[in-house]
């Protein structure tokens, strides 16, 4: 099966697991487009959705791969509040642990977060975002999306637009698409680039122009309206001048440049609505697609050999 | 470790007696009566308990001027007491306690209240006064009032003195004294939410980073306003190569500078932080592999005038938080020295002399305090050492009521076997 | 390991010729016929029956196919990456006679899993079975409507079907334990 027990990020992992799990999820696309949409993969499987803040789009992709998948689940939503004190997690993981638990799917604000509740628990975690650190289920998502797009990973030119900085996708999608042979690049305002980010292998360039004349793809990160008129940015208009992804924009480009957002959108700020709407967008195929990679992603951990030996 | 008072007659023989102060190491025993050092007459050693030190090397007991004992408030991390055994442990007889207490140590009363706490407990404790009022970094405080009642320096320690201003008139009025202020060096404004070093490994982790210069430029500051008003600044937990080579320009025309490196800073790098260890969370960060070698390489040169721990204790739940709630600081009394003499003196060359001489007289005389340790009748404060001896830093090893380290499963190098301070002897063995 | 063949190439082909008789004469209504390979060798058997009725009665049945991966209730008990084929069923099953397609029939839990699949896909009129071999040692209660040859097997027997198209050769092989 896969080599490690949790996905906690595409940093250092295997390529080969990340082409099974696209694989295996290209195989789930075909039960999604069934009249009855549910196979008994992961029946008798009990999975927590554990969010320690809001993100309704991720967990009803998630709640939905699960039903898919005949899992039995349970949702828990914690305050950010109640994240102050460091005993409530380690209570929380320790009651998850309790109730016998077979996985763990958890999005928390602190990167490093699932790698911690690794250590309180036996339970598969699955991070579903941790802070600015790894979101790795949506970028195999944007994998998948990207390879039923163009049928191959290896050679691809991707670009990142925008807020890299605060972003939960960028990382994951640096670390997956380099080690599936995808070229790299991040194009965004230049105090919204990590320092040392080079240090990764991607390059770097804040010309959106010459990014869009160089891709193949470009994956377009929400921005943030309230970064707005801050030390950071000063204003929307300049953003969407310099940034935005905009109807005339792509129709200068005279080439098919496939445009992917994770979502939400800020249609009129980083991408305009014609575009986000318009023929180049593969957005809503990243959204079947999410659900289709989260079952492949749940049916290969879950499958997991008990350790007693018996099913 | 055990604890016992000292044998009215005590022989420490067969060892090599190391005096920092003259920087002298001589084959030969060191005597002691009725706690104090005396000397060596055959007439009254025969009846001495003798404490075999062959293969040792005994010297002065160390002085650490900065850590945090949590008391007042916060007994629950540390009391004078418990930090106190944690210092013997560590081959230390005489600490300054920082003032960021609850309430910190902003007046002459909580200066008199540590003074007379800390006289019963077996090492030597100084308290340093706060800065400013509540360490708000706005007021100054009655820093004469308090030096009477025996504050050796002052520091908002764990709070940077931000306001330019304020530390200028701060050590202005501090001149008068002729005692050092010690600011924690970090711009706040540049620090941001930083909760580790700014470089590629907190863009790989997505924490918030905490760039050099943030330390760099206020330590440039505050050498400055030193040279400005003539007071004395001491640079504590110095992470950064830039800050050491301001330190190391500023040395060369200002005589009253002193600064201090911690263990953690020369031992550590960040990418130790790799899988999020809370217990490598500390203000300032452990820093880039290219900022430990150059302070390896300015402990080398002389920048440093002493080593000094910042010991800061946190309950297992402070510490169990996310990292990026998690407290800042780390104990580090009892793996000091097997931290420091492994780096330094086993990897990178530096004489085993020098490295005790930051651990004795350079610090003592920072605080003014007696140096000259083995003169006949001074208070024996004496630590043995192994130097040599690997060993394996473990839980077991920590004595002070938190357990906050890093170092725990790391191979040390070199021991502190005995420990000899007000008329208690600690044996580590 | 011992090993005896028990169908050639040519008494393989002949089987499937006779097979697809059955079909034709059980079911009135042959052009109600839609043919489902289970992999992954009820798949080449089920374009092999679906040439022989073109053949026999001239009569051209939709084929599909299934893989019943996703359904299998003992995948928690291997360890090996699970090789999916997917599942492939290019019209509507409503009304549809559905013959089943699968190289052995033995404990029956993949018929039940197959099954389960074309539940997803609508409402057959019927659902029949046919099996190349049938060996024995049922778990559920499941019985197939075609059958190519009956092999009762004991504990440690095991019958390989290859299938030309798989496995380069046409053959049935039964192999056990032992002298
Ligand atoms: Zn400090």
């Amino acid at each position: 099966m896969l080599t490690h027990k949790h996905l906690l990020g595409l940093e250092n992992y295997p390529s080969k697991d990340i082409q099974a799990i696209i694989d295996t999820a290209f195989q789930f696309r075909e039960v999604l487009d069934r009249p009855i949409k549910k196979v008994p993969s992961l029946q008798g499987v009990t999975i927590v959705n554990l969010f320690f803040e809001n993100s309704t789009r991720t967990r009803i992709s998630f709640e939905l791969a699960q039903k898919r998948l005949s899992a039995d689940t349970v949702n828990f939503s914690a305050s950010s509040s109640s994240l102050k004190k460091g005993e409530s997690f380690k209570d929380t993981a320790q009651n998850i642990e309790a109730m016998k638990i077979d996985a763990v799917v958890m999005r928390h604000p602190a990167p490093g977060a699932p790698l911690h509740l690794t250590q309180f628990i036996d339970a598969v975690v699955i991070n579903a975002g941790d802070g600015t650190h790894e979101h790795p289920t949506q970028a195999i998502l944007d994998m998948m999306s990207l390879q039923e797009k163009f049928g191959k990973l290896a050679g691809l030119k991707i670009a990142i637009v925008g807020d890299i900085l605060h972003s939960r996708v960028a990382l994951s999608n640096i670390h997956g698409l380099q080690s599936m042979g995808a070229e790299v690049t991040l194009c965004g305002p230049t105090n919204l680039i990590p320092s040392f980010v080079e240090d990764l292998g991607v390059t770097v360039n804040s010309n959106l122009d010459e990014v869009m004349e160089w891709a193949d793809a470009l994956n377009v990160l929400r921005i943030q309206r309230e970064r707005m008129g801050s030390a950071l940015l000063p204003s929307v208009r300049e953003y969407r001048s310099l940034f935005g992804i905009t109807e005339e924009r792509l129709a200068n480009h005279k080439k098919e440049i496939v445009i992917m957002h994770p979502g939400p959108m800020n249609r009129g700020v980083e991408i305009d609505s014609q575009v986000a709407d318009g023929g180049q967008a593969i957005i809503l195929d990243q959204v079947l697609n999410g659900v289709a990679s989260r079952m492949a992603i749940l049916y290969l951990l879950c499958g997991e050999k008990p350790e007693d030996g018996n099913a | 470790m055990n604890i016992k008072t000292l044998p009215q007659k005590v022989l420490l023989e067969g060892g090599k007696i190391y005096n920092p102060v003259s920087n002298k190491l001589e084959k030969g025993n060191l005597f002691i009566v009725n706690g104090k050092i005396a000397s060596e007459d055959k007439s009254q050693t025969f009846d001495a308990q003798a404490i075999d030190c062959k293969g040792k090397i005994v010297t002065h007991g160390f002085c650490d001027i900065h850590v945090h004992f949590r008391e007042p408030g916060r007994e629950d991390k540390e009391t004078l007491e418990t930090g106190a055994l944690a210092a013997l442990a560590g081959g230390f007889t005489r600490v300054c306690v920082m003032p960021n207490t609850n309430p910190p140590l902003d007046t002459p009363e909580s200066i008199r209240f540590i003074i007379e706490k800390g006289e019963s407990v077996p090492v030597h404790i100084h308290p340093i006064g706060a800065i400013t009022r509540q360490q708000a970094g706005k007021d100054i405080t009655e820093m004469g009032l308090m030096k009477n009642e025996g504050a050796v320096a002052f520091s908002d320690d764990g709070l940077p003195v931000q306001d330019g201003s304020v530390m200028r008139r701060a050590l202005e009025y501090g001149s008068m004294f002729d005692i050092p202020i010690i600011n924690h060096a970090e711009d706040k404004c540049m620090r941001e939410d930083g909760v580790m070093n700014e470089g590629p490994m907190s863009t790989r982790l997505g924490l918030s980073g905490n760039p050099t210069i943030a330390e760099s430029s206020m330590v440039h500051r505050d050498l400055a306003l030193g040279e400005m008003t003539g007071g004395r600044v001491h640079v504590p937990h110095v992470s950064t190569a830039q800050a050491a080579d301001h330190i190391k320009e500023m040395k060369k025309t200002n005589n009253k500078v002193t600064a201090e490196v911690a263990p953690h800073h020369i031992y550590f790098n960040e990418a130790a932080i790799e899988h999020f260890d809370t217990n490598l969370k500390v203000a300032p960060p452990i820093r880039s592999e290219f900022d430990r070698k150059a302070l390896i390489e300015a402990v080398k040169k002389g920048v440093f005038d002493c080593i000094a721990t910042d010991h800061a204790p946190h309950t297992i739940e402070e510490k169990e938080a996310s990292f990026d709630l998690a407290a800042f600081g780390m104990i580090g009394l009892e793996s000091c020295f097997g931290a420091v003499n492994k780096v330094l003196v086993k990897e990178n060359g530096l004489a085993l002399s020098t490295l005790i001489q930051m651990l004795t007289i350079n610090p003592r005389r920072i605080m003014g305090f007696e140096s000259d340790l083995f003169q006949t009748g001074i208070q024996a404060e004496i630590v043995v050492l192994d130097p040599d001896e690997e060993w394996l830093f473990s839980k077991t090893n920590i004595h002070s009521r938190s357990k906050n380290s890093p170092f725990i499963n790391e191979t040390l190098i070199g021991r502190p076997v005995i420990t000899i301070s007000k008329n208690k002897i600690i044996n580590n063995e | 390991m011992n090993q005896k063949q028990l169908l050639d190439e040519k008494r393989l082909g002949q089987t499937i010729i006779r097979l697809s008789h059955e079909i034709i004469e059980k079911n009135t209504t042959p052009g109600d016929i839609a043919l489902i390979g289970i992999h992954r060798r009820g798949v080449p058997l089920a374009k092999r029956i679906q040439n022989q009725l073109k053949s026999i009665a001239q009569i051209d049945v939709p084929l599909g196919t299934v893989d019943i991966t996703f359904h299998r209730d003992d995948f928690r008990e291997r360890l090996v990456m699970p090789q999916i084929k997917g599942t492939e069923i290019p019209f509507s099953l409503d009304g549809k006679i559905v013959i089943l397609i699968d190289d052995v029939l033995f404990t029956g839990r993949t018929i039940r899993a197959a099954m389960d699949v074309l539940n997803a896909f609508g409402r057959a009129a019927s659902i029949q079975l046919a099996v190349l071999v049938d060996r024995g040692h049922r778990e559920m209660p499941i019985r197939a409507d075609f059958v190519g040859k009956n092999i009762p097997t004991h504990e440690g027997e095991h019958v390989s079907v290859l299938i030309q198209e798989v496995d380069k050769k046409d053959a049935v092989i039964l192999t056990w334990d032992g002298e």
